[in-house]
């Protein structure tokens, strides 16, 4: 045996670079995999609160309220929803997920009277069914769009982009096109089906404005109607969503999971949550429309300090994806022979392209998604939404709010230069943030 | 008998009424290119329109018939699931996008991206139609009486299209397929519900997918 902690590795050329370099040579195509962006980038995790103590006064942690409600779609719906938490379940498609899974989500989110969300790929009985309030997802694919779905449906979401690929289209590769997912997509079984990344027929924001105003006559004006977009120019583009007459906006950032995308795209393209979540409330500040128009964030939300920390720069609620699949039992320690099997480890599967997850979430083989109990899945993902919660309130209790919403960016300091810069708080210690004076 | 005057009232007006509980015949008069007009119908209201609309006029049309005495804007009919929609003179781009059924029929020209995405619809188009049209079509059939743009049928799934006159260019994976007579059956009952007369089905060539980029390839790589 060579004695490896002698051996120096490159960080140029790391071990997974040489490992992929060699892929590509061995296949020649690009890898496709799901999960989000993998390399580290400033996060939430760069914000500390400063609690309360001289100047501010804190909240008993047990008895005193903190109240976590948040009301979406008021500015023209007619037909607002009012989720219990401030932090929903965001798009996944039927097709990505097995139908166990989608139901699963919904058991969880309706617990605790929260939302979750479509996907590319049509809305099945089952999530709506299970779901207390469901969005439905419009997305360039119109895979399953219909408007009989449309009405029953608590909020409609365009989706203009992801965060993991602003400006690319979905993916779902021929192990995952099961005669369910065929017939509700119109395409034939077993083909590697690529969703444009274009809305079919509207571009641009004042096309935007017209479409919505379809969506909403078709509705009869009583939906909620969300955009969706991947951080990149997020100022410009909640501008713009704000002004073609969005009710809600959705920002996910770089972070954010995917079932299937290029490697190259999911690392490459787009900036991260943390200068996301300012630029989207400069835009909303800067119309008048803050907290009149609601801002959805997503990207890398893992716990009740990533949800306080965007709720204090200003967002009025978060989106989870793969903490939710995760919380479902995605990555669990028990499937890890058959990770093995597939050439990797519990805690870094991230083929949610392939159809073969161990855990039966990111598959349509009918024995593998057997293995998820929707009634246990969805136990354990109000379970992990209750502490997230918690959490959220642990930390504006401390720093004195009687509502979640009542947390501001003064109760957040950055420990990097770089997070200071993109979110807008002072450097911790001092009252410098870079690009202001 | 209900009837609407833009003029005076409101698409909204419109357009409660025709999602309410009486199905009936509609007309409309003065809409003035207004858009969303006459969307989201859910019953056999037979709607009849006296001018121009805008976009996505019978956007989601369930089972209403629609006429328009006019010309259309963009998005005609997008995402129809059933029905029938009818324009006695031409419509812009995007006609008929992502429709799951029923017929639409334009006694004119049809612009670029006709039946882009479609997802089962029927499209009789009796003049011409743009570029790109039938871009992504997965299924459904377009036929077209004139000329067809660039790229017809760019990367198309198993929607199949009849082009009567020439095609300037197909798209990606789209071909010339052979016209047998179950296929001279099918367009003839096209022609005949979009009451089309005077042409014959042997003017026509058939257009589908060649089915080359249904799986990832890296050989094909110059394609996609
Ligand atoms: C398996 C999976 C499938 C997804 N499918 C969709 C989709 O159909 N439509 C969509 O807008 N976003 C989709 N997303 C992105 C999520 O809606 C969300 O933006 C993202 O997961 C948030 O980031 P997070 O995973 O870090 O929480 C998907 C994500 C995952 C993990």
């Amino acid at each position: 045996m060579v004695d490896k902690s002698w051996l120096k590795e490159s960080a140029t050329f790391s071990r997974p670079v040489i490992r992929e370099i060699q892929r590509a040579a061995e296949t020649g195509i690009y890898d496709i995999r799901g999960f989000g962006a993998k390399r580290h980038i400033p996060h939430f995790d760069d914000l500390v609160f400063l609690g309360a103590s001289m100047s501010r006064y804190p909240l008993e942690g047990y008895r005193e309220t903190c109240d976590t409600s948040v009301v979406l779609g008021d500015r023209f719906a007619k037909k607002p929803i009012t989720i219990d938490i401030p932090i929903t379940i965001a798009g996944m498609s039927f097709g990505a997920l097995s139908a166990q899974a989608k139901e699963a989500l919904g058991r969880g989110a309706s617990k605790m009277g929260t939302s979750t969300t479509t996907g590319d790929g049509g809305m099945t009985p089952e999530e709506r069914g299970q779901s207390k309030y469901l969005v439905y997802q419009y997305l360039p694919s119109r895979y399953g769009m219909n408007p009989e779905d449309l009405r029953k449906a608590d909020a409609i979401e365009v989706v203009v982009g992801q965060g993991a690929k602003p400006g690319g289209g979905g993916m779902l590769l021929g192990q995952k096109i099961s005669d369910r997912v065929a017939g509700m997509r119109n395409l034939p079984k077993g083909i590697d089906q690529r969703s444009a990344c274009r809305h079919p027929d509207w571009t641009g924001p004042d096309d935007l404005e017209i479409k919505i105003a379809e969506l909403r006559e078709i509705t009869d004006w009583e939906k909620p109607i969300y955009v969706k977009v991947g951080a990149a120019r997020t100022f410009y583009d909640v501008t713009l969503a704000i002004k073609a007459g969005a009710d809600v906006v959705v920002v996910d950032g770089m972070q954010g999971g995917t079932a299937a995308t290029q490697d190259v795209f999911i690392e490459h393209v787009g900036i991260p949550t943390l200068p996301a979540v300012r630029a989207a409330v400069e835009a909303l500040q800067e119309l008048d429309m803050h907290r009149k128009v609601q801002l959805i964030v997503s990207g890398g939300i893992r716990s009740g300090a990533d949800v306080a920390k965007a709720l204090a720069m200003g967002a009025d609620a978060v989106s989870i994806g793969t903490a939710a699949l995760v919380a479902l039992g995605d990555n669990n320690d028990i499937y890890e022979a058959e990770y093995n099997k597939l050439g990797t480890s519990a805690g870094y599967y991230d083929d949610y392209q392939d159809g073969q997850d161990p855990a039966g979430i990111c598959t349509q083989d009918p024995e593998l998604s057997q293995r998820l109990d929707p009634v246990a899945a969805g136990r354990r993902l109000a379970n992990y939404l209750n502490v997230l919660t918690l959490e959220t309130q642990t930390l504006a209790r401390a720093c004195g709010k009687s509502h979640v919403h009542n947390l501001e960016p003064e109760d957040l300091a950055a420990l990097t230069i770089e997070a200071a810069a993109m979110a807008g708080v002072p450097l911790a210690g001092t009252q410098w943030i870079p690009g202001k004076l | 008998m209900a009837s609407f005057d833009l003029a005076d009232n409101t698409v909204r007006e419109l357009n409660k009424h025709l999602h309410g509980a009486v199905t009936d015949k509609v007309t409309v008069d003065n809409p003035g290119g207004k858009h969303s007009v006459a969307v989201g119908a859910t019953d056999a209201h037979q709607v009849e329109i006296n001018g121009n609309v805008g976009y996505y006029c019978a956007g989601m049309n369930a089972e209403a018939s629609v006429v328009v005495n006019g010309h259309a804007g963009p998005g005609l009919a997008e995402n129809m699931m059933s029905g029938r929609v009818h324009v006695t003179g031409s419509a812009s781009q995007y006609c008929a996008a992502t429709a799951h059924g029923g017929l639409v029929v334009i006694d004119g020209d049809a612009s670029s991206r006709c039946g882009i995405s479609m997802k089962g619809v029927d499209i009789v188009v009796k003049g011409s139609v743009g570029h790109m049209s039938a871009f992504m079509a997965q299924t459904g059939r377009l036929v077209v009486c004139g000329d067809a743009g660039d790229a017809l049928g760019d990367s198309i799934y198993e929607a199949q299209l009849y082009v009567r006159g020439t095609v300037e260019s197909l798209g990606a994976d789209c071909e010339e397929k052979a016209m047998r007579a179950e296929h001279k059956q099918a367009l003839q009952d096209l022609l005949d519900a979009a009451g089309v007369t005077g042409v014959s089905v042997d003017e026509f060539k058939r257009y589908g997918s060649a089915r080359k980029l249904y799986h990832f390839n890296i050989d094909n790589a110059s394609s996609y």
